[in-house]
């Protein structure tokens, strides 16, 4: 047992590609930096007001890392992940999912590991495709929407969405699995 | 499961995704103040192939909602149509080119460019609904 133990800690090939792995995630922020290093050279107020501009989008975004964070433990704590995605795979899944993107804030990308979460869990993608179509519908931005666009626009736009991210759900679906 | 380990489960699924995370603001501040907001309105061509370029520009920026409503009423007053317009607002959230490194990491390059590719032609499809029912009524 120890043998195999040192076998594992010492092999070159696991420790490769677990660095490897490691690097591999890294590589897209890493190289976004390169980018700015390479407007900074050119123009550093440039590189400087980007900057500026990230740490504002990160200061937004705490509370709904907070909030995912959050959503994600209660989800892990309180439903077993099998019967939770048997319930989102009925046909009332497609209604939960669009009710859910509605509702949920923030920026899309910070919901990825939730929904990374439920697809290992088996949930179909045709059902978190519809939630993603569905962040594009948010109440509490109506009042703009009305404001540049008009109501019946609104309640218009609202509606097919709704109605289309079903279909490309289900498009997804059919494609993807 | 115990809360522990849900917590650690939850802690760990977010701690994965944080270098995508990192990657996409970073890219998103760049976006910003790189691309001015003048420079929109002159992709369009107002033409048949306006709507197709709403949802292409729409694809390609990044950023809240917000701006995409202010930027599309802008374009609105400057002539451009309702639904390049409305192809461009919708384009901008539900596609991400900025985001899709992010998204074929965590959810899969098939599903990711599957997703993206449709929310594009969606864009155009809901836009052209959308306007046709106002006509409508």
């Amino acid at each position: 047992m120890k043998q195999i133990k040192d076998s594992l800690h010492l092999n070159p090939k696991i420790k490769g590609i677990k660095l490897k792995e490691i690097r591999k995630v890294w590589y897209f922020p890493i190289s976004i930096l390169i980018v700015y290093l390479i407007i900074w050279i050119m123009d550093s107020a440039k590189a400087v007001e980007s900057l500026q501009s990230t740490m504002s989008i990160f200061i937004k975004i705490i509370p709904t890392l907070l909030l995912v964070f959050t959503l994600m433990a209660l989800t892990n704590y309180f439903i077993a992940p099998k019967k939770l995605a048997s319930w989102l795979n009925k046909k009332h899944g497609w209604l939960i999912a669009i009710v859910a993107g509605i509702i949920s804030t923030g920026p899309i990308y910070m919901w990825y590991p939730m929904l990374q979460d439920l697809q290992k869990h088996g949930v179909k993608n045709g059902i978190i495709a519809t939630f993603l179509y569905n962040r594009a519908i948010k109440p509490a931005l109506l009042p703009l929407i009305i404001v540049y666009f008009g109501l019946a626009f609104a309640v218009v736009l609202t509606i097919v969405m709704a109605i289309l991210s079903v279909i490309q759900g289900w498009l997804v679906e059919k494609i993807v699995d | 499961m115990e809360l522990k380990e849900a917590i650690i489960k939850a802690g760990k699924g977010i701690w994965n995704a944080v270098p995508m995370l990192i990657g996409i603001v970073l890219l998103i501040g760049l976006t910003d103040v790189l691309i001015p907001k003048y420079l929109y309105a002159k992709v369009f061509t107002n033409s048949f192939f306006d709507p197709l370029i709403g949802s292409a520009f729409g694809s390609i920026l990044a950023g809240s909602p917000i701006t995409s409503y202010i930027v599309g009423g802008e374009l609105l007053i400057q002539g451009i149509s309702l639904v390049a317009v409305t192809a461009f607002i919708v384009a901008w959230v539900t596609v991400g080119v900025v985001t899709l490194p992010a998204e074929i990491v965590m959810l899969g390059k098939k599903f990711a460019i599957t997703r993206n590719v449709m929310s594009f032609v969606f864009a155009i499809l809901v836009a052209i609904i959308t306007v046709g029912v106002l006509n409508l009524l």
